[in-house]
C-alpha cells in the first residue's frame, strides 16, 4: 500500500533541541533532589526510641487527622505518625488482607464491622464523629434557592451522589423525607464531584457532607437541610489487633475521642456523636 | 500480496517480541473473562438499566462519529493537501486531545461549553444549557474521537500519490471534483479505519463524559459510566457490563471489517 518514497521524511532535529532536553532533565533532577532533601529534613531523628504509628483513615478525615497526628507527635517525642487516607472500603479491605496498621477510622459503621467480624479490631470500635448532608448552592445562587424544597422547582438542576456511594444513599433518604421526587440532573460518582459541579456553577444545587461544605467555604453557600436522625453517618475508630504499637494505638484513639480531638473535628464541620 | 518464500523465514528476533505483544494484550482480557460470573450474564444483558446505557452509548458514539466525519474529512484534506505556514504546528495541535488526560478534557469542555464557559455563558443567556444533556455526551465523544479520525484519514491521503490529483487537474477537473472523485476514494480504507477507530474511542470514552456531561440514567449514563458506578458497589456486575461492552464493540468491528474490505477493494478501482 505504502509506495511513498522517503521524500516526506522530516529533517532530523539539531543540537538545539537536544540541549533543550538536557536543560529540562537537569531541572527535573534538581527539583527531585530538592524534594528529597525536604523529605529527609522533616523526618525527626530521635535515636533509640524511634517508633512509628500507622493510622488508616477515611478520605473525609484527611485534614482533621493530619492535625491530630501533628498534635500526637508533639506530645510523644520520638514517635512518627504515618497517615494513609483512602475510601473506607479500600482501607478495610487492606486491613483484612493483613496490611500492617495500628489504627483504623472509617466513615461508616458497616465498613468497620467488616474488619471487626474478621477479628481485626482490638476491643470495640468507638464512635467519634458524625457527618450529615447539607444543600450547597453556587455563591451566585442562580436559581434563587432558599430551602431544600426549592430544588424540586422545574428548571432547577441539582446533583447528588450515585446511590451506590454512601453519600448517595443518604441523599436518597433526605430527598424521600422532604418528599422530593424531581430527578437529579446527574448522579455523580462521589461527593467531591458533586461539590465541584456546584462550585463551578454548572449545577444550581447539590447535596454534600457538612464537612465538604465547610472546606469549600468560599465557593459555595450552605442552605441548611432540616435536621433528622436518618440524615446522619457515624465515624468509628479502633485500635487494630495486628498493631505493632498497641499502647500508642490506644493513646491515639484516646486523643481522637478527647475534648481536643472533638474540637478539631467540630471545627471541620463534623457533628458530635 | 505477500511474497514470503522469496524473502525467507520471518526472523525470530521479530517473532518473539510480536508474540509477547499479543500475550500482553490478551492476558488481561482473558483474565477478565475467567473472572466473569457467566451465570448472571443473561440477567444483566436484558436488564433495562444495561439496555438503556448500551443504547445511549451506541447512539451517542454514532452521532459523534457523524459530526467528526463532517468536519474531520475537510480538516484531514487541508492538512494533507494544502501547503501553508504552520501546517505542522496545526497537525501537532490536532493531536493534543489524544495526549490530554480525559478528565482534563472534560474540564476543558466545561470551560468552553459549561454554563459559565466561553461559549456556554452566551448560550445560557439564550436559554440553552449544555452540561447534563445527551448533547454534552456527543460533544465529549466527538472531542476525543476527532484526532483519531483526522490522523488516520490524513495519513491515508498523504500515502496516495499526488500525481493523480495533478493528472485530474490537467484534464480540467476542479479541486472540489478531484477531492470527491480521486482523493477521497483512493483514501477510502483510511477513511473507514478512521471512522471505526473514532467510533470505538467514543464508545469507550469515560473521563471527559462523566466530568462534562454528568451521569444520569437514560440521558448521560453511557456504558463506561455504568461500569464505573457498578465497580463501586458490585465488582461482578461491573465485569459483566465490561464483557457486554467488549462483545458488542467486537461484533460491530467484525461486521464492519467485512464491508471495509469490500469498499477498500472497490475504492481505488473507481
Amino acid at each position: 500500500m505504502s509506495r511513498q518514497p522517503t521524500r516526506g521524511a522530516e529533517p532530523v532535529r539539531g543540537a538545539r533541541g537536544r540541549r533543550h532536553g538536557t536543560a529540562v532533565a537537569t531541572l527535573v533532577l534538581t527539583v527531585a533532589a530538592g524534594l528529597a532533601g525536604c523529605g529527609s529534613g522533616s523526618t525527626r531523628s530521635t535515636g533509640e526510641s524511634d517508633r512509628r504509628l500507622l493510622v488508616l483513615a477515611a478520605a473525609s478525615l484527611t485534614d482533621t487527622f493530619t492535625t491530630l497526628a501533628d498534635d500526637f507527635e508533639a506530645d510523644h517525642p520520638g514517635v512518627t505518625v504515618k497517615l494513609a487516607f483512602d475510601s473506607s472500603a479500600t482501607l478495610a479491605e487492606q486491613v483484612n488482607q493483613g496490611a500492617p496498621a495500628d489504627v483504623l477510622a472509617t466513615a461508616d459503621e458497616a465498613t468497620m464491622r467488616t474488619v471487626a467480624d474478621e477479628g481485626g479490631v482490638e476491643g470495640a470500635p468507638r464512635i467519634f464523629a458524625t457527618n450529615q448532608l447539607q444543600l450547597v448552592v453556587p455563591t451566585s445562587n442562580p436559581a434563587g434557592i432558599e430551602k431544600l424544597g426549592d430544588i424540586a422547582r422545574p428548571g432547577v438542576e441539582f446533583v447528588v451522589c450515585v446511590d451506590t456511594a454512601p453519600c448517595g444513599k443518604l441523599a436518597g433518604i433526605v430527598l424521600d423525607e422532604a418528599g422530593i421526587t424531581a430527578p437529579a440532573a446527574s448522579e455523580e460518582v462521589d461527593v467531591k464531584a458533586v461539590l465541584s459541579k456546584v462550585s463551578l456553577d454548572e449545577a444550581d444545587a447539590g447535596l454534600v457532607y457538612a464537612t465538604d461544605a465547610v472546606a469549600a467555604d468560599d465557593d459555595v453557600t450552605v442552605v441548611s437541610v432540616p435536621g433528622s436522625q436518618q440524615n446522619r453517618t457515624t465515624y468509628p475508630v479502633a485500635a487494630l489487633s495486628g498493631a505493632e504499637q498497641p499502647a500508642l494505638a490506644g493513646e491515639f484513639v484516646d486523643l481522637v475521642l478527647s475534648p481536643q480531638g472533638r474540637r478539631v473535628l467540630s471545627d471541620a464541620g463534623f457533628g458530635q456523636p | 500480496m505477500t511474497r514470503g518464500p522469496a524473502l525467507g523465514r520471518p526472523p525470530t528476533a521479530l517473532l518473539v517480541p510480536a508474540l509477547l505483544a499479543v500475550a500482553f494484550l490478551a492476558l488481561p482480557l482473558l483474565a477478565l473473562l475467567a473472572r466473569t460470573p457467566w451465570s448472571t450474564l443473561g440477567a444483566q444483558v436484558t436488564s433495562p438499566a444495561v439496555l438503556e446505557a448500551l443504547r445511549l452509548s451506541l447512539l451517542t458514539a454514532l452521532a459523534a462519529i457523524a459530526v467528526v466525519a463532517v468536519v474531520g474529512v475537510p480538516l484531514a484534506w487541508v492538512l494533507a493537501r494544502v501547503d501553508f505556514p504552520g501546517r505542522s504546528l496545526l497537525r501537532a495541535f490536532v493531536i493534543v486531545p489524544l495526549v490530554l488526560p480525559p478528565v482534563v478534557g472534560g474540564v476543558a469542555l466545561l470551560s468552553a461549553f459549561g454554563r459559565n464557559g466561553l461559549v456556554g455563558a452566551p448560550l445560557r443567556d439564550a436559554g440553552i444549557t449544555v452540561p447534563f444533556t445527551t448533547t454534552a455526551v456527543v460533544i465529549a465523544h466527538a472531542f476525543v474521537a476527532l484526532p483519531f479520525f483526522v490522523l488516520s484519514l490524513e495519513g491515508a491521503l498523504r500515502a496516495t500519490d499526488r500525481e493523480y490529483d495533478v493528472v485530474a487537474a490537467t484534464l480540467g477537473a476542479s479541486r472540489w471534483t478531484i477531492f470527491r472523485t480521486v482523493s477521497l476514494p483512493l483514501a477510502a480504507p483510511g477513511l473507514l479505519a478512521g471512522l471505526v477507530l473514532g467510533w470505538a474511542r467514543a464508545l469507550g470514552e469515560f473521563g471527559a463524559t462523566i466530568t462534562f456531561a454528568g451521569n444520569y440514567p437514560g440521558t448521560t449514563r453511557t456504558m463506561p459510566s455504568a461500569i464505573y458506578v457498578a465497580l463501586q458497589s458490585d465488582q461482578d456486575a461491573a465485569i459483566v457490563l465490561s464483557v457486554i461492552l467488549m462483545a458488542v464493540s467486537v461484533a460491530v468491528l467484525a461486521l464492519l471489517r467485512e464491508r471495509w474490505f469490500d469498499v477498500a477493494m472497490q475504492g481505488p478501482a473507481r
